[in-house]
């Protein structure tokens, strides 16, 4: 299904609030949304929230040959399905332009840095090796679904458990995780990427963008570090020219921005072990929150007010007295009234259409009138009949 | 693979070149009568053909014309033949289709869509030998053939790919030096503003050497554009002189 296109003025909105620099949803230039980590019954799957994007990850493994030219070598495989679940924009099957997008820079952020020990994967070599499969699905898209993606992707894999190798000789056994506990991968460290939108000729910069802020932008610049400070990827898109002194701020936004979410990451992953240990629930329903009312209780949102106490007295003051009298209808010409006056037209036509336009907006005035009162006439009618 | 030193103590590379040096350049412009701009570049062992059609309608969807500018459609393939092992899927893939959609948003930066509402310029681009920075002989062969097609492009569109080995940058990298996992960063660059098309990096780097690698990627490119500013002057002579008889 395609997508609705955005209006011009929904656009003009957004890129003038963006000058202004005020968001949507009142979060500052740098700010990440809300961020929510939670994991499934089975080792290996998570479900990340970035705001309303919601992504989930599943990593699976499997022993299988090794490829040929890297015979020690585990295999990683990682794969980001668009379903149609998330937007009406993705269409099932067909593979899009920013499916292989967000597949390559998955790829390239995860395998070409290395963050997992490939060569401990390796069961017997030449022969059998694990393969280790990471899905990723997009449950919801509300922007930004590169850095809920990437961070879906590593926690998942931090959480992984896979099945303990015994060798003996030339036998080799599988345990099943009855028999003995399923042990973690191997993990260097942990690539975040964060996404970067440029507006307006890349003067203003926005951190994390929301699905509506993602079409109005630009281009897009992902990099993909880890908490020490290394950078695993970066990516700029869109057809934008950047220059160096951008780039190198946005490394150092990046930085920032990925010890706090590295730090969320460890805390997830920590709460969960506990909770498995004590044997509590957990998994995607206990995820959900519970949609109970037991009281009549809203989340606060967060109002600028910062000076709207000087603005209203200013606007009061500034403002016109209002007209005592409703003016009358006027009749410039017989069979036509006129109530007001009305705006400047901006449809930048010549002067000599002008009156004619101001002739046709009256007539069309007064038939909008006319429907207006025999709506409301019906209306009143119904609400009769509608009591009786 | 251990062993292979990719800088040796005296500052020399794999090939004998040293750190900041680049590799030679070869190319012609007006390869194909057919098309419309053509350039053939080799940029040490690498080998590129870069063909441009445009601008002219919008083929297929209808709806995929802009109003206000032209359309960029690009497509980036290797032939079977082009690295040591025989490619089994020249194009479709997901490395061709990633390396295509980079190439379209380079060009998409630098050419003066503007002036071309409603039609399309194709970009057809095939690597007949791969030794190392194909995005970036891609991109300059391409600008050659923009240049021969005579589309208005704001500036030359340089780009290199750079390495980080030893705590020096390296410009420019062949095959060997690129695999050895050694972080490697492409970049497009319109050398007179300054001003990055593309950038693009793998492989771990520490955030203090950014800098240092992006200046050393931009030298690169400015010196690749005057390479390409002496091939198209060189081509123009020659074609002046034999359109004046």
């Amino acid at each position: 299904m395609k997508d609705t296109p955005l209006s011009n003025c929904e656009r003009d909105f957004l890129l003038k609030a963006i000058e202004e620099k005020k968001r949507l949803d009142g979060r500052q230039t740098y700010d990440y949304r809300k961020m929510k980590i939670t994991f499934g019954t089975d080792y290996g799957c998570c479900f990340v929230d970035l705001g309303k994007t919601r992504v989930m990850a599943q990593v699976s493994c499997e022993l299988v040959a090794p490829k040929e030219s890297r015979p020690n070598e585990g295999i990683m495989f990682f794969n980001i399905e668009l379903s149609p679940m998330a937007s009406p924009a993705f269409e099932q099957g067909r593979q899009s332009e920013l499916s292989v997008k967000l597949n390559r820079q998955l790829e390239r952020c995860l395998r070409n840095s290395k963050c997992i020990d490939t060569e401990s994967l390796c069961v017997v070599s030449g022969e059998k090796v694990w393969q280790i499969r990471v899905d990723v699905h997009l449950l919801n898209h509300d922007g930004n679904l590169m850095d809920a993606a990437s961070i879906a992707a590593i926690t998942a894999l931090c959480h992984f458990r896979r099945p303990d190798v015994g060798i003996q000789g030339d036998e080799v056994t599988v345990y099943s995780p009855e028999e003995r506990d399923p042990i973690p991968l191997s993990i260097y460290h942990m690539p975040i990427s964060v996404s970067f939108s440029f507006f307006q000729q890349g003067t203003y910069l926005l951190v994390d963008p929301c699905e509506r802020e993602e079409r109005v932008m630009d281009g897009l610049l992902m990099i993909a570090m880890n908490k020490h400070r290394e950078i695993c990827s970066i990516q700029s898109s869109g057809g934008i020219m950047l220059l160096k002194e951008q780039v190198m701020r946005c490394s150092k936004i990046a930085s920032v921005k990925v010890s706090e979410i590295t730090e969320l990451l460890n805390k997830a992953l920590v709460n969960d072990k506990k909770a498995r240990k004590e044997g509590g629930r957990c998994g995607f329903a206990e995820s959900l929150p519970q949609e109970r009312i037991t009281a009549l209780k809203m989340e606060e949102t967060s109002v600028e007010m910062t000076d709207a106490t000087e603005r209203a007295k200013d606007i009061v003051q500034k403002a016109d007295a209002r007209p005592q009298k409703v003016p009358s209808p006027v009749v410039p010409v017989p069979g036509v009234g006129q109530v007001g006056q009305g705006l400047q037209n901006t449809w930048g036509l010549e002067e000599d259409e002008d009156d004619e336009e101001e002739a046709e907006e009256c007539d069309s005035g007064e038939e909008q009138e006319e429907a207006v009162t025999k709506m409301e006439e019906e209306r009143h009618e119904k609400e009769a009949s509608g009591e009786v | 693979m251990a062993g292979l030193e990719l800088l040796s103590d005296q500052g020399y590379r794999l090939d004998g070149r040293k750190a900041t040096e680049l590799r030679k350049v070869q190319a012609r412009m007006g390869v194909f009568a057919q098309a419309d701009g053509s350039a053939y570049l080799e940029q040490g062992n690498t080998k590129a053909l870069a063909v441009v059609y445009g601008p002219h309608e919008v083929r297929g969807a209808r709806s995929r014309s802009r109003h206000d500018r032209a359309m960029i459609n690009c497509q980036y393939s290797m032939a079977t033949f082009s690295t040591a092992e025989r490619k089994r899927r020249p194009h479709g893939d997901r490395k061709s289709t990633e390396m295509s959609l980079h190439l379209k948003q380079t060009f998409e930066a630098a050419v003066m869509t503007q002036l071309y509402p409603r039609s399309q310029i194709d970009i057809f681009v095939k690597i007949l030998q791969s030794d190392g920075g194909n995005y970036s002989v891609c991109v300059n062969a391409a600008t050659l053939a923009m240049i021969d097609a005579g589309i208005p492009m704001r500036d030359y569109v340089c780009a290199c790919t750079v390495g980080f080995v030893d705590e020096t940058p390296l410009a420019d990298l062949c095959y060997a030096e690129e695999g050895g996992g050694v972080s490697s960063l492409a970049l497009a660059l319109l050398p007179r503003g300054g001003q990055i098309a593309l950038l693009q990096m793998d492989a771990r780097l520490h955030q203090d050497h950014l800098e240092a690698l992006m200046e050393a990627a931009m030298t690169a490119c400015k010196g690749v554009s005057k390479v390409l500013d002496e091939v198209v002057r060189l081509h123009l002579q020659e074609v002046s002189v034999l359109s004046a008889e």
